[in-house]
C-alpha cells in the first residue's frame, strides 16, 4: 500500500468510525422509542388496541308468546325467510337483482333503494332484500343460489299471530320501536333492526314481560367495522309467557259470527270477571305492522268508515237503549217506587210540558206491569218508574252496576262511557238537568253512553247477584298469577233480583218476548237477555207525523245501533254477554241471534267447567288441545 | 488476464472464491430473512401463502446472485460501473417518458413478464460509479471544487429523476447514500459544513419546487398527525397502538390483534417491524435491531480489511443503502419520521428491494473475497 493509498485508508477509517458512532446513536433513539411505547406508554395503548377490536353487540331475545286460558298459542315466534345481499360476494349488484327479481317478487322501487345501500355502504355489510318470504320462495332462491352470487337466504326470527285479526284487538301487534320509544328508554336494544316493541293491546302493556333480558356478544372487529370473531357472549334471556283469560275458540267462532258487522262483543265469567271473548269488528291483520303497512294499505285501513283500528269493545261508546231496563226495573224494586203486580198503562205515547214522549210500538202496550215491560220493552212503563226514580237513584244504581267507570282493564284505551247526573250537566252544559232527560235516560238513551265491556259487566253484576265484578284479561305473566283486588258486594235484595231476573228471563223464554225468536236451550240450559235499540239520530215531528222512517230505508250510519245483553244459564248463571252491532237496525232482528249462536256455542263448550293452565307449568305448544 | 475471467489465478479457483465466502455473514442474512418468512406466514394467519412461499424463493435466489456476485473478479465490476451507472440513467429517463404508472408514480419498465424498476439498478450503481471515481483519485483531489463537480452530478441526476417519479424514499436513499460515500472518501469538513448550510437553505425551495402534494400531506400529518386521524395520520397512530399494546414481550406470534384486525395498514411490507414488535414486543424488535447492527459491524470490518479503496466504499455503500432502509422504515414506523414508502431490508414481502439487497450483499462479499487484490487506480489499466 502506497503512502498515498494510506493516507486514503486513515481518513476513511476515521470517516467509518464517526460512521459507526452515528449509526449507534440511530439505532439507540430508535430503541429508545421503542422503549417509550411499548414499555412506558404501554397500558395506554393496550386499552386503545382493545377499543379497537371489541365491539359490543346486543342479542335480541326470543319475545315471550301470548296463550290463551288454555295454553293455546295466540302470539308466537315463528321462522321468516328472508334474503339478503352481501354486495362484496356479488360480482354485479344489478345483474343479481335482476336475476332476483325473476324469483321472487321485487318492485324497482325497493331495487333502487338496495343499489343506493350497496354503492353508500362498506359492501360486506347485508343488506336486507326481502323477508316475510313463503316457504316455496325461499326454496327458489335456495336452488337457485349458485347463480345469485352476493344473494343468501336467511332464516330469522318473527311475530307470529296464527289467529289474525280475530285477535286483534285483544293482542295488539308489534312494531318497530320509533324515535319517542328510543328516547323513553334509550337501551341499544330498541336500535337493534330485528327488535320489535308491542305497539297496542296485550303487546304493549305486557311489553316489559315478553321482552325478556337482552343478550350481548363481544365481537371483534376489524378496522373496516367487520365482524371476525367472537370473544364473549352473555346469553339473553326469553321473554316471559303472558296467558289470557280468553278462550280462543270461543273468540274465534264469535268473530267469524260477526264478520262483516261493525260492532263488539264481549262474553264474561260473571264471578271471577275472566273475560273469554273480546270481539271488535272488523279487525286488522296484526302482521302488517310487524311487516309495515304499504301506504294503499294504511289509508284503506283509515278510511274504512267499520273503522277497524278501533277496539270497539272498550272504547266504542253507545247509548244503551233498553238493555238496562231489567236493571232499572231491579232498582225500582230494590227502592220501593214500584211493585212487581203495579201496571202502568201504555197508549204509545207519554206528554211531558210541550214535549211528547213516544214508545217504541206507536199504539202502544197497553196495561203493563214490571214483568211484561221488560219482555215488552215498553217505554211507557220505564218513562214512569224512571220518573219515580229520579236521575239522582237511577245515576247511583247505574254506577252500581259499572256504568260510566273505568275498571283498569288489562287493555290501554279504556273509555268510561258516561252515566249522566244533575251536577255533571250543569257543569259541562251549564244548563239545569230536565224532567225529560230523566224520562230518556230510563230507556238507556239520552246522554248514557256505555262500551261493549260496560254492558257485559252490567250484566255480570245484574246475574251474579251482588258482587261488583270487574274483568281481567291477563291469567299470568311468567310464573305468576296476576293479582285482583278483593270485589265489593252490592247486596241486592234476593227477591228483588229473583223478580227481575225472571223478567229478563221472559224476554227471551216466553212467547212474545223480543228475544223469543233467539232462544238458547244446550241440555236445558237457558239463555235470558235483553234487547236494545239505540236510536243515533233524532226524529222530527214532522217525521212522526208521516210515519217513522224504517231502518232500510236509511243510510247506513244514520241506522240504529243493534244491542243485546244476556246471562247464562238462567239457573246458577255463569256466563255474561254483550254484543253491539252499530247501525244494525233492531236489536232483537240483528244482535239478537249473534249473541243467541255466541251463547249457544259457550254452552256447549263451557269453558269455565275446564281447567285452564297454571302458570308454573311449563306450556308448551298444546294448540288443537283447545 | 486470465484470472479476470475466471478459472485459475491469484485468487484461485471459483470454486475456492466460494469456500472463501464469509459464510457466517450468509447465515446472518439467513437469520434475518427468516424472521421476516415467521412475520409473513403471521400476516397470512398462518399460512405459507401467499407471501412466505414467494418471499422464500426470492431469498433463494437472491443468495444465488449473491454467490454470483460474489465470485466474480472485483476488476471486472469496478471496469462495469460507469458503462452500468450510465444504463441505469438511461433506463431511468425511459421510465420518466415511457413507465408503467403504479401505485400513484412512474417506476416500472416492462419487458414483457419481467418488470424492471431502474431506481433499485441505480442504488447499486451509483455505488460502483461513486466508489470508482473516488478510487481513482487522490485524497487532495476529493475536496477540490473540480473534482467534486463530477460525484455531484453522478448523485443529483438520479436523485431528480427518481424525485420526479416520485418516490420520495428511493431519491433520499440515493442522495444521503450518495453523500456518504463523498463523506467517506475524505472531503474536507469545509465543503461539508458548506453543504449542510446549503441544504438548509435548500430546504423552504424543495418544499415549494420540488415535494409533490401527497409528500407535502404527509410531512404535515406527521408534523400533526391528531388533525388526520382517519387518513395519513390514521395508519401512525395505529402502528403506534400496536407497538405499544405489544408491551415488553409481545402478544404472540399469529396473536397480534392490531395487525390481524387490518388496523395496519401494508402490513406484509412497510409495517411489517411494528407487527413484530406487536407480537413479539421489545424484546423481538430489539433483537432485530441487534441483528441488523452485526450485520453492520461485519460490513465495517470487511471494509476495513480491503486493500482497496473500490472495494472499501462499495462495502460502505451498500451498508448505508442497508442501513438507510432500516432507519427510514423503523422510525416511520415508530412515529419519529414522516410516512415514506421504504421496505424493511430482508423482512418485507416484495422482490425489488430483496434483490437490490442481495445483489450488494454480492458485492460486499465480492470485496471480501477479493479484499487481498490491488485494483489499479484506473479501470482503462485493467484491460
Amino acid at each position: 500500500m502506497s503512502v498515498k493509498d494510506n493516507e486514503r485508508y486513515l481518513a476513511f477509517s476515521r470517516r467509518a468510525a464517526l460512521l459507526s458512532f452515528g449509526t449507534l446513536g440511530a439505532f439507540g433513539t430508535i430503541a429508545a422509542r421503542l422503549y417509550y411505547l411499548q414499555v412506558s406508554k404501554s397500558r395506554e395503548y393496550s386499552l386503545k388496541a382493545e377499543e379497537n377490536r371489541i365491539d359490543p353487540r346486543v342479542i335480541v331475545p326470543l319475545r315471550g308468546r301470548i296463550l290463551d286460558r288454555f295454553g293455546v298459542e295466540l302470539a308466537s315466534n315463528q321462522q321468516d325467510y328472508r334474503v339478503i345481499l352481501v354486495p362484496e360476494n356479488a360480482e354485479d349488484v344489478e345483474m343479481v337483482l335482476e336475476s332476483l327479481a325473476h324469483i321472487i317478487p321485487l318492485n324497482d322501487e325497493l331495487r333502487q333503494s338496495i343499489l343506493k345501500k350497496a354503492q353508500s355502504q362498506r359492501d360486506f355489510v347485508p343488506i336486507k332484500v326481502a323477508g316475510h318470504l313463503t316457504w316455496e320462495e325461499f326454496s327458489r332462491v335456495n336452488v337457485r343460489g349458485p347463480e345469485l352470487a352476493g344473494i343468501e337466504p336467511v332464516v330469522g326470527e318473527t311475530r307470529h299471530y296464527p289467529y289474525r285479526e280475530d285477535l286483534s284487538h285483544v293482542l295488539g301487534y308489534v312494531t318497530r320501536p320509533d324515535a319517542d320509544d328510543q328516547a323513553e328508554d334509550p337501551h341499544p336494544l330498541l336500535r337493534q333492526e330485528e327488535f320489535r316493541i308491542g305497539g297496542d293491546g296485550i303487546e304493549r302493556l305486557t311489553d316489559k314481560s315478553l321482552r325478556g333480558k337482552p343478550g350481548y356478544r363481544h365481537v371483534e372487529v376489524n378496522a373496516l367495522g367487520r365482524v371476525v370473531g367472537e370473544i364473549r357472549r352473555v346469553d339473553g334471556q326469553a321473554g316471559d309467557d303472558v296467558v289470557l283469560t280468553i278462550d280462543v275458540a270461543l273468540q274465534k267462532f264469535a268473530a267469524e259470527r260477526m264478520r262483516g258487522e261493525s260492532g263488539s262483543a264481549v262474553l264474561m265469567d260473571i264471578y271471577s270477571g275472566d273475560v273469554l271473548a273480546l270481539v271488535s269488528e272488523p279487525g286488522f291483520d296484526p302482521q302488517g305492522f310487524n311487516r309495515g303497512w304499504t301506504p294503499e294499505q294504511w289509508k284503506e285501513l283509515l278510511d274504512n268508515p267499520l273503522k277497524p283500528l278501533i277496539n270497539k269493545s272498550i272504547a266504542g261508546q253507545y247509548p244503551p237503549g233498553s238493555t238496562i231496563k231489567p236493571m232499572i226495573a231491579l232498582a225500582a224494586l230494590e227502592q220501593g217506587v214500584v211493585r212487581p203486580s203495579e201496571a202502568v198503562f201504555c197508549s204509545g205515547k207519554r206528554p211531558l210540558g210541550s214535549h211528547v214522549f213516544h214508545c217504541w210500538k206507536r199504539h202502544g202496550h197497553g196495561w203493563m206491569d214490571l214483568k211484561g215491560a221488560v219482555k215488552h220493552s215498553c217505554d211507557i212503563y220505564f218513562y214512569e218508574i224512571a220518573n219515580r226514580l229520579g236521575i239522582d237513584q237511577m245515576e247511583e244504581y247505574l254506577k252500581r252496576f259499572g256504568l260510566g267507570e273505568r275498571y283498569e282493564f288489562d287493555l290501554p284505551g279504556e273509555k268510561p262511557g258516561l252515566v249522566p247526573s244533575r251536577g255533571w250537566k250543569k257543569a259541562t252544559t251549564g244548563v239545569s238537568w230536565q224532567k225529560g232527560e230523566t224520562l230518556i235516560t230510563g230507556i238507556g238513551q239520552g246522554y248514557l253512553l256505555a262500551t261493549p265491556l260496560q254492558l257485559a259487566v252490567m250484566t255480570a253484576r245484574f246475574a251474579n247477584g251482588g258482587f261488583k265484578v270487574k274483568p281481567r284479561l291477563l291469567r299470568s305473566v311468567g310464573s305468576e298469577f296476576v293479582e285482583r283486588p278483593k270485589r265489593d258486594v252490592i247486596n241486592f235484595n234476593a227477591k228483588n233480583l229473583a223478580i227481575a231476573q225472571d223478567a229478563m228471563n221472559a224476554v227471551s223464554n216466553e212467547v212474545g218476548g223480543t228475544a223469543f225468536r233467539s232462544r238458547v236451550d244446550v241440555n236445558g240450559m237457558k239463555m235470558a237477555g235483553k234487547t236494545g235499540t239505540a236510536q243515533v239520530r233524532r226524529i222530527t215531528k214532522a217525521e212522526r207525523l208521516t210515519g217513522v222512517l224504517k231502518n232500510e230505508e236509511l243510510p247506513w250510519k244514520f241506522r240504529d245501533h243493534a244491542l243485546f245483553v244476556a246471562f247464562a244459564p238462567v239457573k246458577e248463571p255463569r256466563y255474561a254477554l254483550a254484543v253491539v252491532i252499530e247501525h244494525g237496525g233492531s236489536g232483537s232482528k240483528k244482535a239478537a241471534p249473534i249473541a243467541k249462536d255466541i251463547m249457544e256455542e259457550t254452552l256447549k263448550r263451557d269453558p269455565l267447567r275446564r281447567s285452564a293452565v297454571s302458570p308454573l307449568a311449563q306450556i308448551t305448544d298444546l294448540e288443537g288441545q283447545g | 488476464m486470465s484470472d479476470l475471467i475466471g478459472g485459475r489465478g491469484a485468487v484461485g479457483t471459483y470454486w475456492n472464491k466460494v469456500l472463501d465466502i464469509h459464510w457466517a455473514f450468509v447465515f446472518l442474512l439467513c437469520v434475518i430473512a427468516s424472521v421476516g418468512f415467521g412475520m409473513l406466514i403471521s400476516v397470512a394467519e398462518g399460512q405459507l401463502d401467499p407471501w412466505a412461499s414467494r418471499q422464500m424463493i426470492r431469498f433463494a435466489i437472491g443468495l444465488g446472485i449473491l454467490v454470483v456476485v460474489a465470485i466474480v473478479d472485483i476488476r471486472i465490476w469496478m471496469t462495469l460501473a460507469y458503462p452500468a451507472y450510465a444504463l441505469a440513467l438511461l433506463l431511468l429517463v425511459c421510465v420518466e417518458l415511457f413507465g408503467t404508472v403504479g401505485m400513484g408514480a412512474q417506476r416500472w419498465i416492462e419487458f414483457g413478464v419481467f418488470r424492471l424498476q431502474p431506481s433499485e439498478l441505480m442504488k447499486i450503481t451509483l455505488v460502483l460509479a461513486l466508489a470508482r471515481y473516488f478510487h481513482g483519485i487522490t485524497l487532495e483531489q476529493v475536496s477540490r471544487p473540480l473534482y467534486l463537480l463530477a460525484p455531484l452530478l453522478l448523485i443529483t441526476m438520479p436523485v431528480i429523476l427518481v424525485l420526479r417519479q416520485p418516490d420520495l424514499g428511493t431519491s433520499l436513499l440515493l442522495a444521503i447514500g450518495g453523500f456518504s460515500l463523498i463523506f467517506l472518501a475524505g472531503i474536507s469538513w469545509k465543503w461539508l459544513a458548506a453543504a449542510g448550510a446549503a441544504a438548509l437553505a435548500a430546504l423552504p425551495i424543495a418544499w415549494q419546487f420540488v415535494l409533490a402534494p401527497y409528500q407535502k400531506a404527509r410531512i404535515l400529518t406527521f408534523l400533526e398527525p391528531e388533525a388526520d386521524i382517519r387518513g395519513a395520520g390514521w395508519h401512525i397512530l395505529q402502528s403506534k397502538i400496536a407497538l405499544g399494546s405489544g408491551g415488553v414481550f409481545g402478544k404472540g406470534w399469529l396473536q397480534g390483534t392490531q395487525s390481524h384486525l387490518d388496523f395496519l395498514p401494508e402490513k406484509q411490507t412497510d409495517f411489517i417491524f411494528t407487527m413484530l414488535a406487536e407480537e413479539f414486543g421489545l424484546v423481538g424488535a430489539s433483537t432485530l435491531l441487534a441483528l441488523y447492527l452485526l450485520v453492520l459491524g461485519y460490513g465495517l470490518a470487511i471494509a476495513m480489511q480491503s486493500r482497496s479503496q473500490f472495494g472499501r466504499l462499495v462495502v460502505m455503500g451498500v451498508c448505508v443503502t442497508f442501513l438507510l432502509y432500516i432507519l427510514i422504515n423503523t422510525s416511520m414506523v415508530v412515529g419519529m419520521i414522516p410516512v415514506v414508502g421504504v421496505p424493511l431490508p430482508l423482512v418485507s414481502y416484495g422482490g425489488t428491494a430483496m434483490m437490490t439487497l442481495m445483489f450488494g450483499f454480492g458485492l460486499l462479499m465480492c470485496v471480501y473475497v477479493h479484499r487481498d487484490v490491488d485494483v489499479p487506480r484506473h479501470a482503462n489499466s485493467l484491460i
